[in-house]
Order: C-alpha cells, then structure tokens, then sequence
C-alpha cells in the first residue's frame, strides 16, 4: 500500500527496453451539497443566471469577512468517518496565493497544514471480483473558483462568479494505484461513498466532481519516478485514457535517455493527449498562511461521535450483508450497492421472495432495459414490489422462467402487475403430467423418423423435441417436467 | 537575509506589482534590512510551541447553512468597468 508495495506483474507496461511499472495518485475536488457557499450566505444552485449567486464576500470586496457555514464543517467530517479516516479536532484555514480572472480576492481560503480530515482508507472493488486498500492521504475544505468562459468574445473571457465560494472537499490518495482499472474503480467506489453519505452528488459532467491524476513511472522496484498532474480529466473514461497515453509518453522520454520534468499537463479529450501547461510553472508558488480572517476550526468530540453514530450504512457493509444475509455473489452484492437507491430497491423487492432469484432478474433483466432506456432505477416503470410478485409466481411455479422475460417485458412497456399479465393472456405453467404427456405423443407420432434416429443414438435430438411440444403448447409447459416426461417416453 | 534583485523581481511578479529594472537594487538592499529586522525573532526558543493562526482565544464563529445574501447582480458588477450580458470581462485568458 505504498512505493513498495509488491509489484502486480500483471500491471507492468511493456517499453522498447523492459518493463515498467506506472504509479497513480488522484486529487479529487468534490463539491459539497449545501445549501449556501463555504464562508456567505449566497446560493449554490448550478445553472443559475451569471452572477446572481454571489455575495460582496464571494466578490473579495474590500472589508468583506468570511463566516464559516457549520453544514460544510459537517458534511466534510462525515466524509472523513466514511472515509475510515482520522477527524482532527483542530483545523486551520489558510490563504493560497494565485493571481486569476475567476479568483477574485487573489488567494483561495483553503487548508494546508492543519486539514481537517488525515489518513484514511478507501477499499477498491476491482473487475475479477479482487479487492484492494489504497490510502488517503487527508481531505481538507477549500472554496471553489469562479468560471472563465473563453469563447463569448473573440477578445475577451467571461467570469462568472456563482461557482466562486461553493465549497469543495479535497480529497488526495496515496500514490498507491498501478493502473487505469485501478484509478477509475477508485473514483467509482469515492463517489458511491460520497453519493451514499449525501455529501457530494459525485456528477461529473456538470463538474461537482473533478478529478487531477499524478502519474509517474518507475522500473519494477526502483525509488518513485518524477511525476506529472493531469487535471482537466473529467469523466472515468478520460481518466482512464489519459493514463494509458500519460505514462507512454513518459516511458518513451526515458527509453530514449530523456528526464521527466514535473508539470502540469492537461487532458486534451478532442485529441486523446496531455500536454503542458506553461502558465501554471510560474504560479506553482503559492506563498500558503493562515488567513487571519479566520480563527482555528475547533470541533467537539461528542459532536464527531454524534456523527459517526448517524452514518448511514456505507457501500462495503451493506455488501458483506447482502453476502451472508441474502447469500448473494460478491459480484451480485457489488453490483446491487453501487448505488444507495439499487440497493434498497433490491432490499424492497427481495423481502419475502427468493433472495438470489431477485438478484438475478434486478441486476440482469431490469437493469438491463433500464440501460437501454437510458433511466436509472429510480425512474423504473416496474416497482419493486412488482418485480416482487413476478419473482414469487416464478417460485410457486405459477409461471416458467421464459415466460417470466416476456412478462417482465410487458410489465416494463405497461406498468401492469405480474399476476394481472398471466391471467389476461392465460401464461400459467401447465404442470399436468396428462396435459404435457398428451402434447408429447401427439409430437412423437408426427415425427416417427426423427424418434428412430434419437433411439438410434442421435441424442442431440431432445432439443428438437422439447422446441417442437413447447411450441405447441405457447411455451407454457414446466420445462423440468416436458424434459423428464420427455426423456422418459422416447426411451420408450 | 539578504534578497538579490532577481528574487525581487520573482517576488513582484507573484504580487503582480510593474517594478522598473532599475529599482530592483535599491528594492533589495530596503527588503533585505526588513528582513534581517524580522531575524530578531529568531532568537527566542519556541521549541514546543504551537505555531499561532489567530490573536482571538475563542472559538470560530459560524453561520447556519441558509441563503440569505446574493441576487444582486447589479451590486456585484456596480464596479466592473465593462460588464457584459451580467458578466466581468477580462482581456482574454488563453490557455
């Protein structure tokens, strides 16, 4: 879980001269969900007019001060308990200087020393079905920057200052990831964690979660390379691409005798490169001191515990739950928890029914034409007491699996009840012997030849068979029944 | 502590203050002995002592998450010189 961890050959990357081993650590600057900015009382609505969410604060206007709003103070110590992290009683504010458009006092409040967030864990859920600990390093409170649009004017950029005080968590990793797979199931299993906690919306596309990467690479054991920080990557996949591009340009200046320079690169999506970004060299000097508007941040023990006691049940336990409760897969579990709203509708569906059965169908068939339609499950058309229902005329063998899909097909076009479907188009399972052995002499005496053969050895015939009398009787024949009723008249 | 020019030069440059190549000297040399003034404080031992971030022995008042300011997009512009569609506008920022 650090520089020496035990290399995973599986994730060198093969250069001109031998391997390479590249290591990643990720910034994450999440917004925090609140209803006005860190330090006024202006709103932080996304998508408002320009500069109707900005107070004389947020617009550094001379003898302006900051007053710290308690809910953000909260929401980023419930980050930090989820976090598994250390929650330090005293914390400092402190002034990061920079000189840009969108800043307009010139200096960011932020945390630098004294965060109020350290040392945590974030467990990794990795394809495979493995999982993995990587390290946070702290999470500290900062203001958001106002945003430049550049492409208004053929002379000018556009400052908004809406976005200018909103707070943000930081949340920094160790260096303690080794691939792509790594990074994006990182920044899927921190925003599950925040989204769970009701801390961060975790929406990237409309940037309350931005996402910076380090990336250096090293040979298989050697001390840590000179890294570089992409920023600008602002979906998974593009983190996961500007990776893959990152490192090869880095291995291709080493294999040919070059050094790394440590700068920050930006993620170029139109392109599918990185490259340097000169302005920021000059900046990287950012003169950090307490802000003497602002005194220590105290926080009373019992208040943190309070906290911790009201945690909801975070993504890891609800799936050892699901495990041991439901006996569910380790796969089926993570699927199901990824999301908070998932996980409770499968909870709400499987109450009563078949707990594995329901697993299956939510994760494969719903989630499947939920995906299709582009909606989430919360926008399902099939509530989960439906799907319920569906699953118990499925167990008491009221219907077959295959005519369940069709079923669940049109309960999903209709929004009609399982049971009101099978009586409507008269679905029921026939589990009469006589019914279902009437159908398979009627097929067998049609199809004599086809009979010599199976006896003759030509066994893969069944399947021909149970086609032919599942056909003739609209499919609604119990499949295990037909198949031992089957196997037993052609043997004769 | 002495400065030399260029890191008057550097240290102007951050504080985004226009500083003739010719008064880098003298900048110096007056920075410099309010520097080594400072060095005084050097010789007091504050070993085990907590660095301190404020003069106030209380505790940081705080707001309750509500929004009772903004909606004045008149106000915050009042001082722009060339505001426009209800933004600032700076000369071109390219990155």
């Amino acid at each position: 879980m650090n520089d020496t961890a035990m290399v995973n050959d599986k994730n060198l990357i093969e250069g001109k001269t031998g391997m390479w081993e590249v290591v990643l650590g990720l910034e994450v600057h999440a917004q925090i969900i609140s209803n006005s900015k860190l330090f006024s009382g202006a709103a932080t609505n996304f998508g408002a007019e320009p500069n109707t969410q900005v107070s004389l604060v947020d617009a550094a206007f001379p003898g302006m001060l900051p007053v710290i709003n308690e809910k953000c103070v909260e929401q980023a110590v419930k980050t930090g308990l989820g976090l598994n992290a250390q929650i330090n009683l005293r914390s400092v504010f402190d002034r990061k200087n920079y000189f840009y458009a969108d800043l307009p006092a010139g200096y960011q409040i932020s945390q630098y020393l004294d965060p109020i967030v350290g040392k945590g864990t974030i467990i990794l859920d990795l394809p495979g079905g493995e999982h993995r600990a990587v390290g946070i390093t702290r999470l500290h409170l900062e203001q958001d920057a106002g945003k430049s649009l550049h492409d208004q004017h053929p002379s000018k950029t556009y400052v908004d200052l809406n976005r200018a005080g909103v707070a943000l968590m930081e949340i920094v990793s160790e260096p303690d990831m080794r691939c792509s797979d790594e990074a994006a199931a990182y920044l899927k299993k921190l925003r599950s964690i925040l989204r769970y906690l009701g801390t961060c919306d975790g929406n990237m596309d409309e940037g309350s979660m931005r996402c910076d990467v380090n990336v250096s690479v090293r040979r298989p054991g050697d001390a840590l390379g000179t890294r570089c920080e992409i920023k600008n990557v602002n979906s998974i996949r593009y983190v996961a691409a500007a990776i893959e591009h990152e490192a090869r340009r880095q291995i291709e200046i080493l294999e040919e005798g070059g050094s790394i320079r440590q700068e920050t690169r930006l993620w170029d999506p139109g392109k599918g490169v990185t490259r340097s970004m000169r302005s920021k060299e000059e900046a990287h000097d950012y003169r950090y001191f307490p802000d003497p508007d602002l005194l220590p941040l105290n926080l009373d023990p019992k208040w943190v515990e309070s906290l911790k006691a009201g945690l909801p049940e975070l993504p890891d336990a609800k799936r050892q739950r699901f495990i041991k409760e439901f006996g569910l897969s380790d796969y089926d579990a993570g699927v199901l928890v990824a999301e908070r709203e998932s996980a409770a509708f499968y909870e709400a569906a499987a109450k009563g029914r078949d707990a594995k059965l329901t697993a299956n169908w939510i994760t494969s068939e719903l989630f499947g034409k939920l995906n299709a339609a582009g909606k989430d499950v919360t926008e399902s058309p099939v509530s989960a007491e439906a799907i319920g229902e569906l699953i118990g005329l499925i167990s008491d063998n009221t219907i077959s699996g295959r005519i369940a899909k069709d079923v669940f097909a049109e309960m999903f076009e209709t929004g009609r009840a399982a049971g009101e479907i099978v009586e409507a188009k008269g679905l029921r399972q026939v589990l009469d012997t006589g019914a279902i052995d009437a159908e398979i002499d009627k097929i067998m005496a049609a199809n004599a030849d086809k009979v010599a053969e199976y006896r003759g050895g030509k066994d893969k015939l069944l399947g021909f068979f149970v086609g032919q009398v599942m056909k003739a009787m609209g499919g609604k024949a119990n499949p295990a029944m037909l198949n031992e009723r089957l196997k037993a008249k052609l043997a004769g | 502590m002495s400065l030399d020019s260029k890191t008057v030069a550097r240290i102007a440059t951050l504080a985004r203050i226009r500083v003739p190549e010719t008064d880098l000297p003298g900048l110096a040399q007056e920075l410099s002995g309010i520097m080594t003034w400072i060095e005084q404080l050097n010789e007091v031992d504050t070993r085990g002592v907590q660095p301190m971030s404020g003069v106030l022995a209380r505790d940081m008042p705080r707001r309750a998450d509500v929004v009772n300011d903004g909606g004045d997009p008149q106000k915050v512009l009042a001082n722009a010189p060339e505001p426009a569609h209800g933004f600032f506008t700076v000369p071109k920022v390219i990155e």
